[in-house]
């Protein structure tokens, strides 16, 4: 579980997060939605630590994480995994060595295991015959693919996606989408998922966070998140005509 | 004003980070290696080609500018062992490589910044500054040297075959004034400066890398900063070396 309190975070001068204070549940797909430029991927680097949150507290079930000292923070760096928008592969390596990096920098296991581990990750994620490619030689759907299989490589016990289906179509992105929810599941991690696609807040939204202009402004399930009464939140739910017609013919 | 102590605060935080224990010193083994490849034995053909012409040059140069019967000839062989061990060898080969290397490491570094590689190697537990800059620092200390001594050879190569080729110099000339009143400690002087160098060239094109904050915009600019950066640097320190070193 991961909770977030009274988080604030600035940048030169501005505040972009107000007072965050949300937890996030494990097993659960944890979706933390809105417009674009309203601090989602703050508050997600925030919480794993890429920013320094300039008041609140981050805690990694019962480990304060933000009030560590950079050694500390690394060592509960290991049990994280992040899928980022543009899939941060390494560009020099192969997409089997972009697997096992984690594995070749924190394990003590043979290469036969590490590769061993290395294709159960990538067969996880439906990724075969591709283990001697490079990133640039890979889809948008495949770098995602190949990204999570390398954020799963060492089992962590907390994942953060930031816009795993942006620029992905929507088949590709549907079967992103189901497979963190299948991962999160199986390995009964924390996931916490920054996204703006809707198809993801009723595919896979067991808990969603809806964010604007850095205020944490409503908090609910993809049940609940149709009949909100927050205006910001239906603003951004029905933002296309098609949401309109097919999610809430009532509000057109 | 503020701008440079900052980016001077920023380079030294960046030095503390990078000489931080490894995690696993046989992956940091594994990329020293590399690191010699791509940033050392990768230079050898520009510090060859550049050396050779330039030793010719210095020949050729010296014996149109010394055409009187004062002048030992043997002095044009001398003059192209001091100007290669003292000068060309050590800084102007510094300086090509601040542009060849430096803008290569800078932009490399700066990449993996904006497309988020650095942000993946943190998030993973690793120490991302000394992961992608210590086996750069460490591969160009232990080649540069390397190089040093072969533009010093290639280039008293060079200024050999220009010589006797255009007819300014005999070869027994030529090897009489290499070997006239030689002094080994310049040798010293050279590979202390290529150290000294090097790590300029590696550590400042790391940290402009390294602090990119942008797009692909401010890769162009980091890349062109760290070359003027080292570039000045290694001219501002050629005169603080050589006045400490040979006073």
């Amino acid at each position: 579980m991961i909770k977030v309190i009274n988080l604030e975070k600035n940048f030169n001068g501005k505040c972009v997060l107000h007072d965050i204070t949300v937890s996030f549940e494990s097993g659960k797909t944890n979706l933390v939605i809105g417009r674009s430029g309203s601090g989602k991927t703050v508050l997600v680097k925030s919480i794993a630590g890429l920013h320094e949150p300039d008041k609140g507290e981050v805690w990694f079930d019962d480990v304060l994480f933000n009030k560590l000292d950079f050694n500390s923070k690394k060592e509960i760096r290991k049990e994280m995994g992040m899928l980022f928008q543009g899939s941060a592969l390494f560009d020099s390596l192969t997409v089997e060595q972009n697997v096992r990096f984690p594995l070749d920098m924190f394990t003590d296991k043979g290469l036969e295991e590490k590769t061993e581990r290395v294709n159960f990750c990538l067969n996880r994620v439906d990724i075969k015959n591709a283990n001697h490619l490079y990133p640039s030689e890979l889809s948008g759907g495949m770098k995602k693919r190949v990204a999570i299989a390398r954020a799963i490589a060492l089992n962590p016990k907390y994942l953060f996606c930031d816009e795993p289906n942006s620029g992905l179509d929507p088949i590709t992105a549907i079967m992103i989408d189901d497979l963190i929810r299948e991962l999160t599941e199986e390995y009964s991690m924390t996931t916490i998922i920054n996204t703006h696609d809707m198809n993801s807040v009723i595919e896979i939204g067991e808990n969603i966070v809806f964010i604007s202009e850095g205020y944490k402004c409503w908090e609910g399930n993809k049940h609940e998140v149709l009949h909100s009464d927050c205006e910001l939140l239906n603003e951004f739910i029905f933002a296309n005509s098609m949401a309109r017609h097919l999610l809430a013919p009532g509000k057109q | 004003m503020f701008r440079f102590l900052s980016q001077t605060g920023k380079y030294f935080i960046l030095l503390k980070k990078v000489f931080s224990k490894p995690e696993k010193p046989s992956v940091y083994l594994k990329q020293t290696l590399f690191e010699l490849y791509n940033l050392g034995f990768n230079s050898v053909g520009i510090v060859t080609i550049i050396s050779f012409f330039m030793g010719a040059v210095i020949v050729l140069q010296t014996a149109y500018n010394t055409e009187n019967p004062i002048y030992p000839t043997y002095l044009i062989g001398l003059t192209c062992r001091d100007m290669m061990l003292l000068e060309f060898s050590s800084t102007v080969t510094g300086l090509i490589l601040a542009g060849k290397v430096g803008s290569s490491i800078a932009s490399e570094i700066g990449t993996m910044r904006v497309t988020e590689q650095i942000d993946a190697l943190e998030m993973m537990g690793v120490n991302s500054a000394s992961y992608l800059i210590l086996p750069k620092i460490v591969a160009t200390l232990l080649f540069n040297p390397i190089l040093t001594l072969l533009s010093i050879i290639v280039g008293i190569l060079g200024g050999w075959l220009a010589g006797t080729t255009a007819g300014v110099i005999t070869s027994e000339d030529f090897i009489y004034g290499i070997q006239y009143a030689f002094i080994p400690y310049y040798l010293t002087y050279a590979l202390i400066k290529t150290l000294i160098f090097a790590f300029i060239i590696t550590s400042i094109s790391a940290s402009q890398g390294y602090n990119v904050d942008g797009g692909s915009l401010e890769v162009g600019r980091a890349s062109t900063k760290a070359v003027v950066f080292s570039s000045v640097l290694i001219l501002l320190f050629n005169v603080i070396l050589t006045q400490t070193l040979l006073s």
